[in-house]
């Protein structure tokens, strides 16, 4: 079913009876050609260029819990290519020309919003270091403008120019930055690739994964052995786990990061805006709820769920950056699974497992990659060649070194990314 | 309609207040909505969607609908609780979202085209074409969506938080709550009973049956009365727990001053609460569902127990002709006080057969409510018996599903209920939350009497968990009625569906939307409520998600079990960001750190800034200078003539003692200190273990056994913390001790060619080169105080730092300051640092980034390899090695008069500025007064390579492009003669 | 989250700086290896239940210690002084 503002009104003059189902729920089959563990984001975008990109169809995307359940379904929603070291820079820009064709490609609107990103700086250091970004974002092809502190209060006139710790300086805009509707990015490549005849199969957690000679033969699952001549991992906080069922060990470690939500507010906040020191980003939604967020809880967990402090340190910041949100109320708080590389970045790749291919380590930033990572990770799967804009995310690179990609530059710790 | 003789209001204190722009009285001990209800006022509100007109549903905190806009101004507080807000005289309430008035509101319309608005309609339009989303569509979308508007003024009011510690933690103070926290504290443990109401009671002040023969409020009363005499337990009113988490911590929000007319400016508006607590008992009551029979929204259609709520505890009757329509045996109370308080009851109707009630009004036993009239308020409900419609006339309706134990504070550690076929709703599971137990209603215990006994063994098991002995108390005589309930979730009209059945008021989710998710296959509890918003508003389907599920349950064939709920997350209620960030704002956010000539620098009227939490003269402006560059180049050339004093205590200074702490620091420098001898200086280069430059400094050899490392400002925390690592978890077998002592130590750099002179006038033993060498350092006398004094340079010039005592430091900067100006020097500030060390291609942090390697600053043979220390081996990696690598270079314009810029990036003459070409970047710029010229300093491909060659700086965010010249980053001196000299 | 320094007691986790998996206490030889400083460095178990991992007491009495705890549900089962494991 193609959906349109037209089928809306139909439906509607008849009672909306007509709507189908978004996607199947098709029992496993005994072997595909490739089985995509991870049904988030990236799972799904994966086998959503599968099958656009490189004509296969005969695909599973294996999921334990409930499709785009993970962190494609709890994330601040901020989409933006503003990266500036080499890989990096590449590849998210090529994933926003994706984010801005997607919603037609898809037929499904993701609320896709470039309403502007402005990264607030607070010293003449931070200014150099956003000038160095933003030139990169301008070599890549991209957009930035550098603002001073009256462009700032411009854009931006309810901040605290008067008494904030730490004065703003300027920012760096971003205008094609922006937000998305993260639940219906999940739900719109679901569709897409279940149209193009993948098979997505719900509360199905792979158990372990056959290899037999150092080549990949499919995986167990709770419903039962899959057959696979192709297996891709695509299970972010949860790549440990996974990668262990295939005797590897990851560069990987899983960390708590709490979001927030408001209650319902007229319009206040136009832009996504990011604090320079203590790292706050908050942006609106378009049902009103201010949808913000800091920094790791920073110690290894699992749970999804963070703690007292680092909720009360996100308030403070928001606090001394912009005290007229003091009396919007927090409605609800969430924490995700990430999974933190020693650098930061991602990692796209094969393994030293024939057939068995890993997309993992997208740290806290990996929902504006969605589209990118699926289309990048789709043609590693299916040509075996790594994918330019992607080809940077070894996993060897830690071992020696070449192609580090520490935008933190805070070295080898994963939770300080 | 206020009822003579009921309720705790104080009606000799009338209170004036405003609503909607009309003035109103209530009494003392109102709260919005009962002064309104009292007022016969039903409409306050609109819902988000449809605009529908609302009234009050609740007489509690998960109320969906009364959201009212309280105070003006900066002061004004949007979504407010009319359920929950106490009046006070020349309270201001607006409603909101209603335009141009709450009656007529233009948004309404919106409801005429409900059949085109469905669940998650606009995932499938506005998709056409492509840029008209953030152009038209989504503006239109936005600005009919939200609820309150924020005032967008600065937050004027006052915030605190606080950390509390306890034994015991009681979550709400109704009978189980109220037991718990007797039973506790006669055990003699810390309690804290905390409740969200400003009257503890909970249930107690809303039914009129007896407890231990009195009125169920007045025994309350005594108990409150008896802990309040107890000097271990602290009572907490307005405050609602809003968060479980690790290790017994809980969140709990005070609400200290909504209530109060004219504040003092000391007295808070909110508390924030972190309170640790050993054992928690949680008693947090249930919640009363509605029914979702059609056109169940309308103003004046209330649950049942908040009907009963204002008509005991505020003297109210909700309606003047009451309809009563239930699934439960609870329901029949509010008919009862009703007909006991003399209000009319139109119709009993219980959808149950066979339920009998005695009293002077009609009842309907198997009957359903089908339908309702009235535009604004209630007037009539049809009633069905069979197939047989009866129109019954009625200006509220009160409806009871059933009640919700409240379960979700167990639920914040992830935890899931247990479906309870007895009482038709979750429970709560043992051990979900560590160290907290449930009792009463929370626990599904829907009597009094149970619920006296349940909080008194659950204080009783939460005391013995940590060793207090407890007696079990005296129970009071209470009711103990069955709670007799029979499923019905919605009233289902088959196909002639044509009315809508809500279930999220707020959000206008009805029955059909959760019926076309599961069609549309959104059958995970959580995609329907991702796809319908269910349970989303601000009351987070406190009233309605217990029904939605049921219903998703039916509609994709499965039991409530095994459709499972959504997660519960904090808060339990919504907190405000002010709250949690008490404090914070302006300054309050980190501290300040001053160095000890901040007041004599501001006397010089040096312009300060933040250098992490410090704060540093920027340049010391002189008479007639009027621009930074006038000030900064004098300053440079007066290091470089004659002599400058510049505060550089903020470096980090870190004491190091021991008889291994030469080995301590051969370790954590890439090069060697145990061979530097007493009395000398050496520059330190430290890694991180990964190879990359973790800091830099300078460190004294001041005894045997005693050394004084400096680090930078910026890295002085991450130093000491990584030296503690590296002593602790690495190197325990080393006898090495070490304590900050940046702030005990007041330094100064003093530099330039007539240093030395300066200091002979300060110092009692005066020096030269033979005593004080370049890179030594010594123990001195500086006008009769001990100190320290260290010849090193971060200006190129033949310089020292001298250190005292912090107390002596504002004298020591005034007399160096004054001594120098009378040398013609003076302070400098860091804007001539900076370019003093730019000349000389010194490294400051943002060189050293965090990416680079010894390697890449060309210090690679500093790293020892005839040692082991921190980071060698891993910078010894290929990668981080080789032409490919960015090299620390010098940059300078060949027209020296075209500025650098930071942050720009370096390309090949001929290249395009593109990603692809892009060779390095700048990191540091400076003018140049001694040399007439911009430098900068970056980071070049291979650059140590190609001194001498040209590239270009490109900087596409300020539009500038320059040719320069490659070179050696030491610009001035490069021989050091200066140094030395 | 609380927990408890082996030095100052029980103490809430704002007082605490974390590091990572206690395999950092476990510093291979220089000439150990590739493989042995990938696995110090990089690569992590990264359980989801028991863990072993080092924090550091940086707002109370500086001592780094080695805290048993769970991933999964955050119970902490002990901690001990880094410096006495290490011995």
């Amino acid at each position: 079913m193609r959906f349109s503002g037209l089928k809306v009104l139909a439906q509607g003059l008849t009672g909306n009876k007509g709507w189908t189902p978004h996607w199947r729920d098709p029992a496993p089959k005994d072997e595909y050609d490739i089985v995509i563990i991870g049904g988030g984001g990236h799972g799904l975008s994966t086998a959503y260029y599968l099958a656009k990109n490189h004509g296969m169809t005969n695909i599973a995307v294996l999921e334990k819990g409930y499709i785009g359940g993970g962190n494609v379904g709890r994330n601040t929603t901020i989409v933006r290519a503003n990266y500036f070291l080499p890989g990096n820079s590449e590849f998210y820009s090529h994933s926003l020309k994706l984010w801005e064709t997607m919603e037609q490609d898809l037929n499904y609107n993701a609320m896709h919003s470039q309403r502007g990103l402005i990264n607030l700086f607070h010293s003449d250091g931070q200014r150099d270091a956003f000038a160095r970004r933003g030139n990169a974002m301008i070599n890549q092809g991209d957009d930035a403008e550098l603002l001073d502190r009256e462009g700032v209060r411009r854009h931006l006139p309810y901040l605290d120019f008067d008494n904030l710790r730490f004065p703003v300086y300027g920012g760096l805009l971003h205008r094609r930055g922006g937000t998305a509707r993260h639940d219906a990015v999940a739900w719109g490549y679901a569709r897409g690739a279940d149209q193009r005849g993948v098979d997505l199969i719900q509360n199905c957690e792979v158990t372990g994964i056959d290899i037999e000679g150092g080549i990949v033969k499919g995986v167990q699952t709770t419903r039962g052995a899959i057959k696979a001549k192709k297996v891709g991992v695509v299970v972010a906080g949860r790549s440990g786990q996974v990668a262990a069922m295939a005797g590897m060990r990851l560069p990987i470690e899983s960390h708590v990061l709490q979001a927030f939500v408001s209650e319902g507010l007229k319009p206040c906040i136009d832009h996504v805006v990011s604090f320079g020191m203590g790292h706050f980003y908050i942006s609106q939604s378009d049902k009103g709820g201010l949808v913000f967020g800091g920094d790791l809880d920073f110690y290894a967990s699992y749970a999804s769920r963070g703690n007292l402090p680092m909720k009360e340190h996100v308030m403070d910041a928001a606090m001394t950056l912009m005290p007229m949100i003091g009396k919007a109320r927090v409605l609800r708080s969430w924490g995700g699974i990430m999974d933190m590389t020693p650098d930061g970045s991602p990692i796209i790749d094969k393994t030293h497992i024939d057939g068995l291919y890993i997309d993992c380590g997208w740290c806290y930033g990996g929902f504006k990659a969605v589209p990118g990572s699926g289309y990048s990770f789709a043609h590693l799967m299916a040509t075996d060649q790594h994918h330019e804009p992607a080809a940077k995310f070894r996993l060897d690179r830690f071992r020696t070194g070449r192609g580090l990609m520490d935008e933190e530059g805070t070295g080898s710790q994963h939770n300080l990314h | 309609m206020r009822v003579d003789g009921k309720g705790f209001v104080n009606r000799a204190k009338a209170v004036s207040f405003s609503f909607d722009g009309k003035t109103y009285q209530g009494f003392e001990g109102d709260t919005l909505a009962s002064a309104l209800l009292a007022n016969d006022v039903r409409l306050v509100a609109r819902s988000f969607k449809y605009h529908r007109p609302r009234g009050i549903l609740t007489a509690g905190s998960e109320e969906p609908n009364a959201l009212v806009t309280i105070g003006q101004g900066a002061q004004a507080e949007p979504n407010m609780r009319a359920t929950v807000q106490e009046i006070y005289d020349g309270l201001v309430a607006k409603p909101q979202n209603a335009w141009p008035s709450l009656a007529f509101d233009a948004m309404g319309i919106n409801d005429w085209f409900a059949p085109f608005l469905s669940a998650g309609f606009y995932y499938k339009t506005f998709m056409w074409p492509r840029k008209f989303w953030e152009g038209l569509y989504e503006p239109i979308i936005r600005n009919a969506a939200g609820l309150g508007a924020l005032s967008g003024q600065t937050n004027p009011d006052r915030y605190e938080k606080a950390f509390a510690h306890c034994d015991v933690l009681v979550i709400g103070a109704g009978p189980a709550g109220l037991m718990a926290a007797l039973t506790a504290a006669r055990a003699g443990a810390l309690v804290i009973l905390a409740d969200e109401t400003p009257q503890m009671g909970g249930r107690l002040l809303a039914e009129t049956h007896e407890v231990g023969g009195k009125a169920c409020h007045a025994w309350a009363a005594d108990m409150v009365a008896e802990l309040q005499g107890m000097d271990n337990v602290r009572l907490m009113t307005r405050t609602t727990v809003t968060g479980a988490y690790d290790q017994g911590t809980f969140g709990a929000l005070e609400k200290v001053g909504h209530h109060i007319a004219d504040r003092d400016d000391d007295l808070p508006l909110e508390c924030f609460w972190r309170i640790t607590a050993k054992r928690a008992v949680m008693c947090s009551g249930a919640l009363e569902r509605p029914i979702a029979f059609p056109m169940n929204d309308r103003p004046g259609i209330m649950t049942a127990g908040a009907v009963r709520t204002y008509l005991n505890r505020y003297g109210v009757a909700a309606g003047k002709k009451v309809a009563i329509f239930g699934n439960n045996d609870d329901a029949h109370r509010t008919a009862r006080d009703l007909a006991a308080s003399g209000v009319e009851i139109s119709a009993y109707i219980d959808s149950r057969e066979g339920v009998a009630l005695d009293g002077d009004f009609p009842v309907y036993a198997g009957c359903q409510v089908t339908g309702t009239e009235g535009r604004l308020g209630l007037e009539n409900i049809t009633v069905r018996k069979g197939t047989t419609d009866l129109m019954v006339s009625a200006d509220c309706l009160a409806m009871s599903g059933g009640w919700n134990p409240s379960v979700h504070l167990m639920c914040h550690m992830n935890g899931r209920p247990k479906w309870d076929e007895a009482i038709q709703s979750f429970v709560p599971v043992d051990g979900m939350i560590p160290g907290m137990v449930a009792a009463g209603s929370a626990k599904g215990v829907m009597d009094t009497g149970g619920c006296l006994r349940s909080g008194a063994q659950a204080a009783i098991e939460a005391l013995g968990a940590i060793g207090l002995d407890a007696q079990m108390p005296d129970i009071p005589q209470a009711e103990d009625d069955a709670y007799v309930i029979s499923p019905l979730w919605m009233v289902d009209l088959g196909g002639k569906a044509k009315h809508r059945a809500w279930l999220d008021f707020q959000n206008d989710v009805t029955t059909k939307d959760i019926k076309l998710a599961a069609q549309e296959n959104f059958k995970s509890v959580e995609h329907m409520k991702r796809y319908t918003t269910q349970g989303m508003a601000t009351d987070q389907g406190k009233n309605s998600n217990v029904a939605a599920l049921a219903i998703l349950a039916d509609a994709t064939g499965r039991t409530i079990p095994e459709t499972g709920t959504t997660t519960f997350r904090p808060p339990y209620a919504p907190v405000s960001i002010a709250s949690m960030g008490a404090g914070s704002q302006g300054k309050g956010f980190a501290p300040e750190r001053f160095t000890t000539s901040h007041l004599a620098t501001l006397q010089r009227r040096a312009p300060m800034i933040e250098a992490g939490l410090w704060y540093r003269p920027s340049y010391f402006p002189q008479a007639g200078e009027t621009t930074w560059r006038e000030s900064c180049d004098r300053e440079v050339n007066m290091v470089r003539s004659t002599v400058g004093v510049c505060d550089v205590s903020t470096l980090g200074k870190i004491d190091i003692q021991g008889p291994d702490a030469a080995a301590f620091l051969d370790f954590v420098y890439a090069n060697t200190f145990s061979t530097l001898k007493i009395g000398k200086v050496r520059y330190g280069l430290m890694l991180r273990e990964d190879g990359h430059v973790m800091d830099d400094g300078t460190t004294a050899r001041m005894g045997e056994n005693h050394y004084v490392m400096t680090t930078t400002t910026a890295a002085a925390g991450q130093v000491m913390k990584h030296l503690e690592f590296v002593a602790q978890c690495l190197k325990p077998e080393m006898d090495v001790r070490f304590i900050s002592v940046t702030e005990q130590w007041a330094q100064f750099a003093v530099a330039g060619p007539k240093a030395r002179d300066l200091l002979n006038l300060v110092l009692d033993a005066a020096i030269d080169d033979e005593t004080m060498p370049y890179m030594s350092c010594a123990d001195v006398q500086v006008a009769g105080v001990g100190g320290r004094l260290f010849r090193i340079s971060f200006s190129g010039e033949h310089a020292y730092e001298v250190a005292v005592p912090a107390r002596y430091g504002d004298s020591l900067f005034r007399l160096l300051c004054a001594q120098a100006e009378a040398m013609d020097g003076g302070p400098y500030g860091m804007e001539a640092l900076n370019v003093l060390r730019i000349e000389k291609g010194f490294i400051t942090h943002a060189e050293i980034h965090g990416r680079v390697t010894a390697f890449d600053i060309g210090f690679d043979r500093m790293v020892s390899r005839k040692k082991d220390c921190v980071g060698q081996t891993m910078s010894g990696r290929e990668g981080l090695h080789g032409d490919y690598r960015e090299q620390l270079v010098g940059l300078k314009p060949l027209n020296g008069q075209q500025a650098l810029l930071a942050g720009a990036h370096v390309f090949d003459v001929a290249d395009e500025a593109v990603r692809v070409n892009d060779r390095g970047y700048i990191t540091s710029v400076g003018y140049s007064p001694t040399l007439g010229s911009y430098l900068g300093l970056g980071f070049v491909q291979n650059g140590r390579a190609r001194h001498g060659e040209r590239v270009k700086m490109v900087d596409h965010l300020r539009k500038a492009e320059v040719i320069c010249e490659i070179c050696d980053p030491v610009f001035f001196d490069p021989e050091g003669g200066r140094l030395r000299g | 989250m609380r927990l408890p320094c082996p030095i100052c007691g029980d103490r809430d986790r704002r007082e605490f700086y974390y590091m990572g998996d206690a395999v950092a206490l476990h510093r291979p030889a220089p000439d150990a290896g590739e493989d042995a400083w990938d696995d110090y460095l990089h690569l992590r178990d990264n359980p989801c239940g028991r863990t072993r991992d080092l924090w550091m007491h940086e707002a109370g009495c500086s001592a780094w210690i080695v805290v048993e705890r769970d991933t999964a549900t955050h119970e902490v089962f002990g901690a001990t002084l880094a410096r006495k494991v290490k011995r």
